[in-house]
């Protein structure tokens, strides 16, 4: 069972790995705290500014321009996930 | 209105030669250069391969890491130095009128790493702007006084000097004023510097006014010297808690020393070149004695802007001689650059605290690297060479003049 769940919590995709090396890193949070649903101004402590500089940090790890429109959608870890998955090249 | 008293009641320093004002002190006394081959960049290709940089500081000590990077390095010198201070004051912040305690600092440049790696960055890329969001808010100059106001939530007057090397010898006259004034108890005064960057050290290199003893960085900075060759750049902050003399007393605080005169003035003659006959010296000399309603006379030391530049030094002798007469002959001067490097907008933070312990200790400190003393200047003048000294000190003076023909004078008195 134990060596399941370890290989579970391994089985992150290489974009969910460094969208939270990412948010560690800007935000100061620990690595447990970046969940899926954690949203980053609500739980993870980011204000307006983070949230601009967390998605100018994504574009240029994964080469994407991430249009205004689309970035107001992107509230928690799990939204950029998603994105960046779908999107980036 | 007769104007309230102001005191010094906290004290905090980070330098090239001590991170906390009990090391500085030690540096100071015992004569120590923080000059050194610049770490912060790869200086191999430019004229002045050294500097006096703070050392061994690692901002998490102090600050946490994810706030430490939105603020430039010369703002983290700035909490730095105001959380030595103020732990230092004693003040309880639940009891103090926050609306009435004020944060005036001085800074001659601002974020300069901030702005140049910003711009290095979108001058490597395509044209396309990826400007970081703290990008402003790092560089201001202000954002330093108004991180500490953050800080501590102190909600009286709260902005930055700028008048180059004079910056915050203008800041702490202007907290003197207003706390003599009855319109604050309370004031976190000093500055902060960080232009130890590629620009920095290039841009001062342009101008010729850097020393380039690259093969002996330790006496680099050599004022009054006749083999001097320009100032050594310096970086790092201090700060001082300025208190209403009742507010002080009334709370049972120590008190260094009291603040009884500001002087300033303008040279009115070039952008980067003294007055030849340092005409705004004298002024601003001038105007701080009449402020402190004292006699030249009564002045036991100066520390004085001595940066160690060929045309600045001997200026501002011949207007302490004009200004002090025969008595320039029976005081002590030094000038404490020769140890710390010229820390630009925060020499005035630096050397305040440096004249105010020098009170506290009755000690001078010295002008090191007096190997041959500037023909132009008149043996009988005691520069303090080399070694601290002894010395009743009631009363020291501390100047700092700035490009753009910028003086400030603070007096310091014993209490």
């Amino acid at each position: 069972m134990q060596s399941f769940f370890t290989k579970l919590q391994f089985k992150m995709s290489a974009i969910a790995s460094k969208v939270t090396k990412i948010i560690v890193e800007k935000l100061g949070v620990d690595e447990s705290e970046v969940t899926p649903e954690a949203s980053f101004t609500n739980d993870l402590g980011a204000d307006s500014l983070d949230t601009v500089e967390l998605i100018m940090e994504f574009e240029k790890e994964f080469n994407v321009s991430i249009p205004d429109d689309q970035a107001e959608n992107i509230q928690t870890v799990g939204q950029a996930i998603t994105y960046l998955e779908e999107n980036s090249k | 209105m007769a104007f309230k008293r102001v005191v010094v009641t906290g004290l905090g320093a980070i330098t090239p030669i001590g991170n906390t004002v009990e090391e500085f002190w030690h540096g100071l006394s015992n004569g120590v250069s923080g000059a050194a081959i610049i770490t912060k960049f790869d200086a191999s290709k430019f004229r002045t391969k050294f500097a006096c940089e703070v050392k061994n500081f690692d901002v998490t000590q102090f600050i946490p890491r994810q706030d430490a990077r939105k603020m430039d390095l010369f703002t983290q010198y700035a909490i730095v130095a105001a959380d030595e201070a103020m732990k230092d004051s004693g003040l309880d912040l639940e009891k103090i009128n926050k609306n009435k305690a004020g944060v005036i600092w001085g800074s001659g440049i601002g974020g300069l790493k901030t702005f140049e790696e910003e711009v290095i960055n979108f001058a490597g890329g395509d044209g396309t702007p990826k400007f970081n969001p703290f990008f402003i808010p790092k560089m201001i100059a202000d954002s330093a006084s108004g991180q500490i106001s953050i800080k501590y939530g102190l909600r009286g007057p709260n902005y930055i000097t700028v008048s180059a090397c004079a910056s915050t010898n203008n800041a702490i006259i202007d907290a003197f004023n207003y706390i003599r004034l009855g319109r604050i108890n309370i004031c976190i005064s000093g500055g902060s510097e960080a232009a130890i960057t590629q620009a920095g050290i290039g841009g001062f290199n342009g101008l010729r006014a850097m020393s380039e003893r690259n093969d002996d960085p330790a006496t680099g900075s050599r004022p009054y010297d006749k083999d001097r060759d320009g100032f050594v750049l310096g970086d790092g902050g201090a700060a001082l808690i300025l208190e209403e003399y009742e507010h002080a007393v009334a709370r049972g605080a120590k008190i260094y020393c009291e603040i009884v005169g500001g002087g300033m003035s303008s040279d009115a003659y070039h952008i980067t070149a003294p007055h030849p006959e340092g005409f705004g010296a004298f002024l601003s000399m001038q105007d701080a004695l009449e402020d402190a309603n004292m006699k030249p006379e009564e002045v036991d030391y100066i520390n004085t802007h001595g940066t160690s530049t060929p045309l600045g030094d001997p200026q501002e002798i011949k207007a302490i001689e004009q200004l002090f007469g025969d008595h320039t002959y029976s005081m002590s001067i030094s000038s404490t650059k020769s140890m710390t490097g010229h820390l630009l907008g925060a020499a005035g933070a630096v050397e305040s605290i440096a004249a105010i312990l020098a009170i506290q200790h009755q000690v001078v400190p010295p002008t090191i690297n007096l190997f041959n003393i500037d023909e132009s200047i008149d043996p009988r003048i005691d520069l303090t060479p080399n070694v601290a000294k002894s010395k009743k000190i009631d009363v020291v003076l501390s100047n700092c003049f700035g490009f753009g023909g910028h003086n400030a004078t603070l007096i310091f008195k014993k209490i």
